[in-house]
């Protein structure tokens, strides 16, 4: 405990930090819930003397908007998509390096390169290689011969004209969400790989010499001792992946641009988030505080689920 | 099954590449462990008793040298396929499971004809958590036992699949002092009620010698003595021996042989005929010494300890290499203590010579 008498240098010195927290983290949180119930609130009518009543019209109006619907459910299709996908593959890839000797360093600094890669440009290599290049923007008659390499790796088995539409004019859905789940599954792999590394090297090798002298095989050595050991590390992961997840805008704008969808269906992929600032765009402020909101509770209630699903099955 | 180690060695490649010291951790090691038998494997830390105890486990590949279990040569045999129990230092029981899926785990690996069933397993593992005692804790979790009830369930897996080698890490090292003492004699009990040939490690003599038919020295990778514990205490092959070996530890003092006769300072304590006249170290345990108010070694008396049955002597003399002696006496005789000095005789058998530079054992052609 601070003495009493000097209690005011003790603030004096978390007061840099106490002032920019207030500021922007602090009055911001207050003032989207205030927002977020003041009926049809727009910053631009506000500056021009118009005043608001309290209600719940904004929320409302978020839910019946089929706009919002459809990126809620994207928004959900990619958290259920990817997180388990890259949670698996982050657990093998781990488990795979930790059992290396050699490269092991090297390895690891590739597997992290996407952690520390602005996603944007992620983004635009991806759309590079899931590109069709010359049909999306060319004639009708344009002999295609340049397409990006996922089709030139696919041409290698189903011919020379054949190829995908994976995110030009006239793609498919399927496909547009394959190249998202397939990016933003890279993308989150590292994160992923660090912690479950991080956890691995924690774990006492002498569970690994007792199970080998017991001849345990090696399936029930991953199932049975390290992914229990392993448990709390996964429930991070999960957890964190999931939030992540309900937070996705950035890695979409990085492959489609801000049209958040194919040149011939803008806003076919577009997220939570998107919407937000979709709103925020459109001066309406009120409505942007309110699907944060919703955002909000969604992520509370599945972060209560994953915990209390952890409880059970999370070992000591 | 008997154990027989032939030249074993252990090199481990040195950490600083430039350096290129290899460390010898086990050297030209070669003994036989009888079949049924409790083996101390004991020493310093850093001897190596470790490193063959994991290579007797199969854990570590030795760098040369045979292992043999019974007339099977196991060297290259994977540890696995042993047939060994193990029982780590700090147990390595499974956190997650129970006292029982953890004993049971070794035994739901067994495939082929050692397969078993359900029932059986069961059955296997209440036995062995009987003979450990501790079948009422068969649902609990590791972190919920003592560090004594750990130790069990550890010897309890160990044991569940009937191993024909038990080998033990430091067993009682993470125990308190009063457990240990308890708990060495359940080590013992267990071992004699399988009669699965044994091999423990540790650094306390008094552990070893306490419980082990037999007990192996070593010192920097290199085999001391092995013998019976009492064998090795009366008759150490040199002052390694017979300074690790003993509570209260043995007094040494710089001697000198002349004509067939001991010397200790100026005094001629003890006749050892037949040794060459040399500088020696001479190593007298604290119960080889004798209250005589005419003996030959005097000490200045610095302290006299009661213990009940027995009293202990604190003196020093000019000619120890240790700042202080210790001997003890009976009780009885405690009355002829009297002044600054002290004087005594010496039991001839307790009374131990080894070479001023290679400190090995020299012995006198008749021991009285």
């Amino acid at each position: 405990m601070v003495d009493s008498k000097h209690q005011w240098k003790a603030w004096l010195y978390l007061a840099p930090a106490l002032v920019l927290l207030l500021v922007f983290t602090v009055w911001p949180i207050i003032n989207t819930v205030r927002l977020a119930f003041l009926e049809g609130y727009s910053g631009m009518k506000a500056a021009g003397g118009a005043t608001f009543t309290f209600g719940l019209e904004n929320f409302e109006k978020v839910i019946t908007y089929k706009k919002f619907t459809l990126t809620l459910k994207n928004t959900l299709l990619l958290c259920v998509l990817t997180v388990p996908i890259s949670t698996f593959l982050a657990l093998l890839i781990a488990v795979a390096l930790n059992s290396i000797k050699p490269l092991q360093k090297t390895l690891q600094t590739i597997f992290f390169l996407p952690y520390v890669t602005n996603s944007i440009a992620i983004g635009m290599v991806f759309a590079a290689m899931f590109n069709v290049v010359g049909s999306a923007l060319g004639t009708p008659n344009e002999n295609l011969t340049s397409v990006g390499i996922v089709n030139n790796i696919l041409q290698i088995f189903t011919g020379k004209d054949h190829y995908v539409s994976w995110i030009n004019s006239n793609s498919p859905e399927w496909a547009n969400m394959f190249v998202m789940t397939v990016y933003i599954v890279w993308n989150a792999l590292p994160f992923k790989i660090l912690v479950l590394l991080g956890g691995l090297q924690a774990i006492n090798k002498q569970y690994y010499d007792a199970a080998k002298i017991d001849s345990t095989p090696r399936w029930r050595v991953f199932t049975r001792i390290t992914v229990p050991l392993l448990s709390p590390m996964l429930a991070y992961v999960i957890i964190t992946g999931f939030i992540g997840g309900f937070k996705e805008y950035t890695s979409i704008v990085g492959v489609f641009g801000d049209k958040m969808g194919p040149p011939d269906a803008p806003g076919r992929l577009n997220t939570m988030v998107g919407f937000i600032y979709d709103s925020l765009a459109q001066n309406r402020e009120g409505l942007a505080s309110a699907a944060a909101i919703i955002l909000f509770g969604i992520i509370l209630v599945v972060t209560f689920i994953n915990l209390w699903v952890s409880k059970k099955r999370v070992h000591y | 099954m008997h154990i027989e180690l032939r030249n074993l060695t252990k090199i481990f490649p040195s950490r600083n590449k430039k350096s290129g010291e290899e460390v010898i951790a086990v050297n030209d090691f070669s003994f036989t462990i009888p079949d049924g038998q409790l083996i101390g494997l004991l020493g310093p830390s850093g001897c190596g008793k470790s490193t063959t105890l994991y290579m007797i486990s199969g854990l570590q590949k030795p760098s040369g040298g045979q292992i043999f279990f019974g007339d099977e040569d196991v060297t290259e045999v994977a540890p696995e396929d042993r047939g060994i129990g193990l029982v780590f230092q700090n147990y390595a029981l499974y956190p997650h499971l129970t006292v029982k899926q953890n004993i049971l785990f070794p035994l739901q690996n067994l495939r082929g004809k050692d397969k078993m069933t359900k029932e059986a397993m069961i059955e296997r593992a209440y036995q062995v958590a009987k003979l450990v005692q501790i079948d009422e804790l068969m649902d609990r979790k590791p972190s919920e036992l003592s560090g004594g009830q750990q130790q069990r369930v550890a010897i309890a897996r160990a044991l569940a699949k009937m191993p024909r080698v038990l080998l033990l890490d430091e067993p009682l090292s993470n125990l308190d002092a009063r457990l240990r003492l308890q708990t060495r004699e359940e080590i013992r009990r267990i071992q004699k009620e399988t009669g699965i040939t044994t091999v423990f490690v540790t650094h306390d003599q008094e552990e070893a010698m306490s419980i082990s038919d037999m007990i192996v020295v070593m010192k920097l990778g290199v085999l001391q003595q092995i013998g019976k514990p009492q064998e090795v205490y009366n008759d150490p092959a040199n002052l390694f021996v017979a300074k690790f070996l003993g509570t209260p530890p043995i007094n040494i003092f710089k001697g000198t042989v002349r004509g067939g006769k001991l010397f200790i300072g100026e005094s001629a304590v003890l006749d050892v005929p037949g040794v060459a006249d040399q500088d020696v170290h001479v190593g007298i345990r604290p119960e080889g010494f004798v209250l005589d108010a005419n003996g030959p070694l005097t000490c200045q008396l610095s302290n006299v300890e009661v213990m009940g049955r027995d009293v202990s002597i604190v003196c020093s003399s000019e000619a120890s290499e240790n700042p202080i002696i210790r001997a003890i006496i009976d009780a009885d005789d405690r009355l002829a203590i009297s002044g600054n000095t002290v004087a005594f005789s010496l039991k001839p058998h307790k009374v131990f010579l080894f070479g001023a530079q290679d400190e090995k054992r020299i012995r006198p052609s008749e021991v009285k």
